[in-house]
């Protein structure tokens, strides 16, 4: 099922002021593909995902205009209650830290049935067998003791396959993973890749895959959205993001990954740092950061325009390339 | 680890605590100054009625010999002999803790039940009447000395509007209002660390989870969230539990009731030295007895402790 984020725009509403969060998220993840979502810290990554998830506390958040559309139905406009059956069932998620956002005194086994039961309308017999065979799935054998299991007797990779398991119990169409490989070492990271990729071609879920770790992006990835100050600044195939960036903060971004053949040379960095949801700068919120920021950057901010195939990006400096 | 093992250490445990409190309980009467035999012989007596005495009491022999002896008595339940009564320790623990066993159910039942739904209730609807209702609840309760709440008790329901007794002790209905006046200021305790505890469990990561899982709000509240949230009430619930059964003398006092408060209380005042070294001892046991269940409750509430 295709899941399109369409202009969505999110505000934090405080007491005396306001955050304007999303300003204008468009974002398409077809079925079976994994997009990636990048960005700084504060950049609007979490803030998007959560808002797909409908897990956004409202107040403060306040939902300006836009659209979630999940398989030709716009899930913005469903009630709490309807939103709540596609939560876990046709969309899931996958967190950061597994050893937080597994319930500590809860078993493995009930933590992955209850979903089952509750969406799927499961005996305990039955989501007992369908957890078995979702925690093979997830490269977690020897099953039966697992679900006995409390998380605590689990090491930090087994934690995170039981919350993949958790995530895709019901046969979700969508799948969103909120850096979840970020708490883990290298060597598990490449295993829960793995398991990651290997589960979108068997379940062809479509993922989107929230991350800051461009190498990470670049080995699980389809197609990748650069996100700042609340807005996706370009979006192409991983291909061509990594080999033509059109976006100065799309290049700085991939020159800040510090590699192997590049030692002793100085790490680039960016200047600056994203700004506060409630003070966006005027024009391009990047202009203040942007090493080619011209006139026309500081007062208008400049739209999704193509400069490739399937590859938009929004910089003034498009325009004086045709 | 598994749950036997558990037990069997915390059991070890236990014995080790009593065995050293009954060892520091034996020195620290010995080193307060009277001599029991005095006391029991009278001002009068006579340096040979004060050595007779001293030889049945036991006193007159060398401190180790007396330790040795307290010990074997120990292993035996032997807490000896009552000098004001004559009657054995045991038997006026045995005559005196039915009532404040009953007393301690009675109030820590009463502190439960209303404490835990409304500590939940203000967490879960934070800033609603119940929220409110919880807070006037627990400024009260903590306000209110229970010696006083007793005696309003007393004057509303025994004396202006008769529907409970004044004195005596022999029916539930006397331990009514003073469970009430024991329980009041438990319940404000564990209102507020259940509602604490609910608010710190309801702000974690794992709610998120449960979420995103689509789990209705009964579901995150009650199932995922309450069984965490309860660990550390329950804690404190046992050791308000174990402090109650060791008597409660100011309610004892209060409603006239023979509990074992007042016994240890009189012990105190008439010098009688088995009685306050026995009834300390029994105090100790009692204490890390429900401290010992607790931590069983405690191990299966939050499998995590079994590790440590």
């Amino acid at each position: 099922m295709e899941l399109a984020v369409r202009n969505l725009d999110l505000s934090f509403i405080q007491t005396t002021s306001e955050g304007h969060a999303l300003r204008g998220i468009n974002l398409t993840v077809k079925e079976g593909e994994i997009h990636a979502l990048v960005g700084e810290s504060g950049s609007g990554k979490s803030v998007t995902s959560t808002a797909i998830m409908g897990l956004l506390p409202s107040p403060p958040a306040r939902i300006n205009s836009g659209e979630i559309i999940l398989g030709g139905t716009d899930i913005l406009s469903l009630d709490e209650k309807e939103r709540r059956t596609i939560r876990g069932q046709k969309i899931a998620m996958v967190f950061q830290e597994p050893s937080k956002y597994l319930n500590p005194t809860l078993k493995i086994g009930e933590q992955i049935t209850e979903v089952l039961k509750l969406h799927l309308g499961m005996d305990k017999e039955q989501a007992e067998n369908r957890a078995l065979e979702i925690l093979d799935m997830v490269g977690l054998g020897g099953g039966k003791r697992i679900l006995k299991s409390y998380p605590h007797e689990l090491s930090g990779g087994m934690k995170q396959r039981a919350m993949i398991a958790i995530a895709i119990s019901c046969n979700p169409s969508f799948l969103i993973a909120d850096e979840p490989t970020t708490a883990l070492d290298v060597t598990l990271q490449l295993q829960i890749l793995k398991l990651i990729l290997n589960l979108r071609e068997k379940l062809s879920m479509g993922i989107l895959f929230i991350s800051h770790d461009l190498r990470v992006v670049h080995d699980i990835s389809d197609r990748v959205s650069v996100i700042y100050a609340g807005k996706i600044v370009e979006t192409a195939p991983k291909t061509d993001l990594y080999s033509q960036p059109v976006h100065p903060y799309s290049n700085l971004l991939l020159q800040s990954i510090p590699d192997a053949d590049k030692r002793g040379s100085r790490l680039i960095t960016i200047a600056g740092k994203v700004p506060d949801a409630e003070n966006i700068p005027p024009g391009c919120a990047f202009h203040p950061r942007c090493p080619y920021a011209m006139d026309i950057c500081r007062e208008k901010d400049p739209e999704m325009k193509p400069c490739g195939e399937n590859h938009l990006a929004a910089c003034h400096l498009t325009d004086n390339r045709n | 680890m598994n749950l036997l093992l558990f037990v069997l250490k915390r059991f070890l445990r236990l014995l080790l605590t009593i065995l050293i409190i009954s060892t520091i309980i034996f020195f620290v009467i010995r080193v307060i100054p009277g001599d029991p035999a005095l006391v029991v012989a009278g001002i009068d007596a006579s340096d040979e009625e004060i050595q007779a005495i001293r030889a049945k009491l036991g006193t007159d022999a060398p401190v180790t010999v007396q330790y040795a002896r307290w010990m074997r008595d120990l292993v035996r339940l032997d807490l000896g002999t009552s000098l004001t009564s004559g009657q054995s320790v045991k038997a006026l623990i045995r005559q005196r803790f039915p009532l404040t066993f009953t007393l301690a159910v009675l109030g820590i039942i009463l502190g439960v039940i209303i404490a835990i739904p409304l500590g939940v209730l203000s967490a879960v609807h934070r800033w609603s009447l119940w929220d409110y209702l919880g807070m006037v609840y627990s400024q009260a309760g903590m306000a209110i000395p229970s010696f006083w709440l007793g005696i309003i008790l007393l004057l509303l329901f025994s004396v202006k509007f008769p529907i409970f007794p004044l004195f005596g002790s022999d029916s539930l209905k006397n331990l009514v209002l003073p469970a009430i006046a024991l329980g009041f200021a438990r319940a404000a305790v564990i209102l507020r660390l259940t509602r604490a505890s609910m608010v710190d469990e309801l702000s974690k990561e794992y709610i998120i989870t449960a979420r995103a899982k689509g789990l209705t709000e009964k579901m995150i509240n009650y199932k995922h969230a309450l069984k965490n949230a309860l660990i550390p009430v329950v804690t404190v619930t046992g050791i308000q539990f174990g402090y109650m059964l060791g008597g409660a003398i100011i309610i004892e006092q209060v409603f006239s009731l023979p509990g074992l408060g007042r016994l240890f209380l009189y012990a105190i005042y008439q010098r009688d030295f088995p009685l306050i070294q026995g009834g300390v001892v029994f105090i100790a046991v009692i204490f890390s007895l429900t401290n010992f269940i607790v931590d069983i409750f405690y191990s299966v509430l939050n499998p995590k402790i079994r590790i440590s």
